[in-house]
């Protein structure tokens, strides 16, 4: 009877550190809300409020008069979007070659492919700042979507799948059939690769919407941002009207958290495979 | 890419090195089903076998769906890091003519104040938050296993921290930690304590950073270090009950151990990740260092090195000296890794 009891007591204790770090895991959003519908006023109060108010549409109305929320939205979404695409192709693509054929300096390639993957971005900084002033990018999305439109990764993440979940079988059926390289990659490894690819998508979106140093670097026009720079330039032009800034973080973070624990048990999965191969 | 949210796979595995050449194998070609065989009537040119060259053409499909990233890869990654070797080597504000200064930059690195002070920062920031981040992940990991229920629940609660923006975190901390509005300090007075600086003193700046990422990234371990201790065969745990030993002693003779490779992996990550923190002191403490040199916050405590190296390419179009900036800082990350590799590994060693 003891036993039992304390080993329930010690059940009970696990659960009550583990809840502590989910409380400090998601405070932050819920404090975000508190302050971005509150008045700043309501904030700088002592004792401050601690639920939600009713200021919400207000704060944004003066968001959206300070920042061009919108506009950098749309930036955010096009690099994200444009980067997700083109990798998912490109590097399944490339996936595709690496898993499934032999050619002469294949494995030269991946070499490459696999030692090279340490190179800090940092490291290449300021030449890629040159080459987007060289070739006119500078300023433009471009210089964000077309360095990230493959990687190394993607290529070794999507090859793993393929090479394990792609059947020989149906590419030797395609073939009988006169498909080429391309049309096997179209009409069999595409469909039979998708698991992979959700994973890859997701994790480029978040990456691509996340960045902040590279458009920071590049996107020097400063009514051409991605949101995170608007954000940070909104934070360091009006750092005390917190409410209206907390406005401008709840819009930019609430979807993409939302979104993303739709997709979270299978993509936390699929990033801790990725993490540990 | 600090600010990725998953690490890739660490640069270990079947690598080939680089010795092997295009010409060097005379693989089989299992690609070529039977309805796709090679034309009888070659060229005369071509000589009796398929040459090398040949070979290689036959195979412009592969080539060319592996060519996208091979060619970004050298036009913006390899090109730009030797080039920034040579950039190292000169005296350039982007615009005018570059002057070859030789070591001049380096000589100068060396006796720049503000690069070591940079380099102090980075180092205390990345073991304020790397110590506690992993000794806490590890620990929530270990309770996460030990239970059935919610583990789903907890994990997806643990793992968001690490896919949110570090902008929009960066803002929520300055916002909390704020000396005189900010959520901490009305809770300090609230228990009749005094409220605490913590944007303006040289350590509480320092902390308030290694918090941040401790915070993002806490989780995200848990959940790795979690996958390893699920693949940890639970026989062993049972062998070891039935000897007698205890909890304590099962977590340090078994799950340690056998948890050791994981344990190296997260090292190495959150060093790499670690010591390239920018974001956070730039969103928090920033500022263009032509107008402020107390970029970095109050007595310059936040300056990461990073930053450093941004504020002199992109503030004060110092190219070369950018350049030296960041191989100097590349290699002691490097140096760094090395030493923590060894140091786990030798552990691996004791008995």
């Amino acid at each position: 009877m003891n036993g039992m009891n304390r080993t329930r007591l010690r059940g009970l204790g696990v659960h009550v550190i583990l809840m502590a770090g989910v409380v400090i895991s998601v405070f932050p959003f819920y404090w975000i809300v508190v302050m971005a519908t509150n008045t700043s006023q309501d904030i700088y109060r002592y004792p401050p409020k601690l639920w939600f108010g009713d200021n919400l549409l207000t704060n944004l109305r003066h968001l959206f008069a300070r920042m061009d929320f919108f506009g950098s939205l749309a930036n955010t979404m096009i690099v994200a979007v444009c980067t997700t695409v083109l990798v998912l192709f490109f590097d399944s693509l490339a996936a595709f070659a690496f898993a499934k054929y032999e050619f002469p300096g294949k494995k030269f390639f991946f070499g490459v492919l696999l030692s090279m993957y340490i190179l800090p971005t940092q490291l290449a900084i300021i030449p890629q700042y040159e080459i987007m002033v060289q070739l006119g990018w500078l300023g433009t999305l471009k210089a964000l979507v077309v360095p990230a439109a493959a990687n190394a990764f993607g290529i070794f993440w999507m090859r793993q799948y393929t090479s394990t979940s792609v059947p020989d079988e149906l590419l030797d059926a395609a073939r009988i059939e006169g498909a080429g390289f391309f049309r096997q990659y179209w009409h069999v490894v595409l469909p039979c690769v998708r698991p992979a690819l959700a994973f890859l998508g997701i994790y480029t979106f978040i990456g691509a919407w996340n960045d902040y140093i590279l458009p920071l670097v590049m996107l020097v026009n400063p009514d051409k941002l991605t949101l995170q720079v608007a954000l940070a330039q909104l934070y360091a032009g009006h750092s005390t009207d917190y409410s209206m800034v907390m406005s401008g973080v709840l819009l930019s973070v609430i979807p993409l958290v939302l979104v993303f624990t739709f997709f979270a048990r299978g993509f936390i999965a699929d990033a801790t495979k990725g993490a540990l191969r | 890419m600090s600010s990725s949210p998953v690490a890739g796979p660490a640069p270990t595995g079947p690598t080939s090195g680089p010795g092997t050449g295009p010409l060097g194998q005379a693989a089989p070609d299992p690609s070529r089903g039977p309805g796709r065989r090679a034309p009888r009537i070659r060229p005369v040119s071509a000589g009796p076998r398929p040459g090398p060259r040949r070979r290689v053409l036959r195979h412009w499909p592969q080539y060319l769906a592996i060519s996208p990233y091979y060619l970004l890869f050298s036009v913006f990654m390899l090109f730009p890091v030797l080039y920034t070797v040579y950039l190292a080597f000169q005296k350039w504000d982007g615009i005018g003519e570059m002057q070859f200064v030789g070591f001049q930059q380096f000589r100068f690195l060396w006796d720049d104040p503000v690069f070591w002070m940079s380099i102090r920062n980075t180092l205390v920031i990345w073991v304020l938050s790397t110590v506690p981040m992993l000794f806490m992940a590890l620990v929530l990991a270990v309770l996460v296993n030990s239970t059935k229920r919610f583990t789903a629940f907890y994990r997806v609660c643990l793992f968001i921290p690490s896919i949110t923006s570090l902008v929009a975190i960066a803002i929520f901390f300055g916002a909390v930690f704020s000396n005189n509005f900010g959520l901490i300090n009305a809770i300090l007075r609230g228990l009749h304590l005094s409220a605490v600086p913590w944007m303006s003193n040289e350590w509480t700046i320092k902390l308030v950073i290694a918090t941040l990422m401790t915070w993002q990234w806490t989780g995200y371990n848990a959940i790795i270090y979690l996958a390893g201790l699920q693949a940890i065969p639970s026989e062993l745990y049972e062998a070891a009950r039935m000897d007698g030993a205890g909890p304590v002693r099962i977590f340090f003779s078994i799950t340690i151990p056998l948890l050791r490779p994981i344990i190296l992996f997260t090292v190495v990550i959150s060093t790499v990740t670690g010591l390239q923190s920018f974001t956070e002191p730039q969103v928090l403490f920033g500022s263009d260092a032509a107008t402020n040199p107390n970029s970095g916050g109050p007595g310059q405590a936040g300056l990461t090195t990073l930053l450093y190296f941004y504020h002199q390419a992109f503030d004060n179009n110092d190219f070369g000296y950018g350049a030296a900036i960041v191989w100097a800082f590349f290699l002691l990350i490097l140096l760094i890794v090395l030493v923590n590799w060894r140091l786990v590994q030798r552990k691996e060693r004791r008995p």
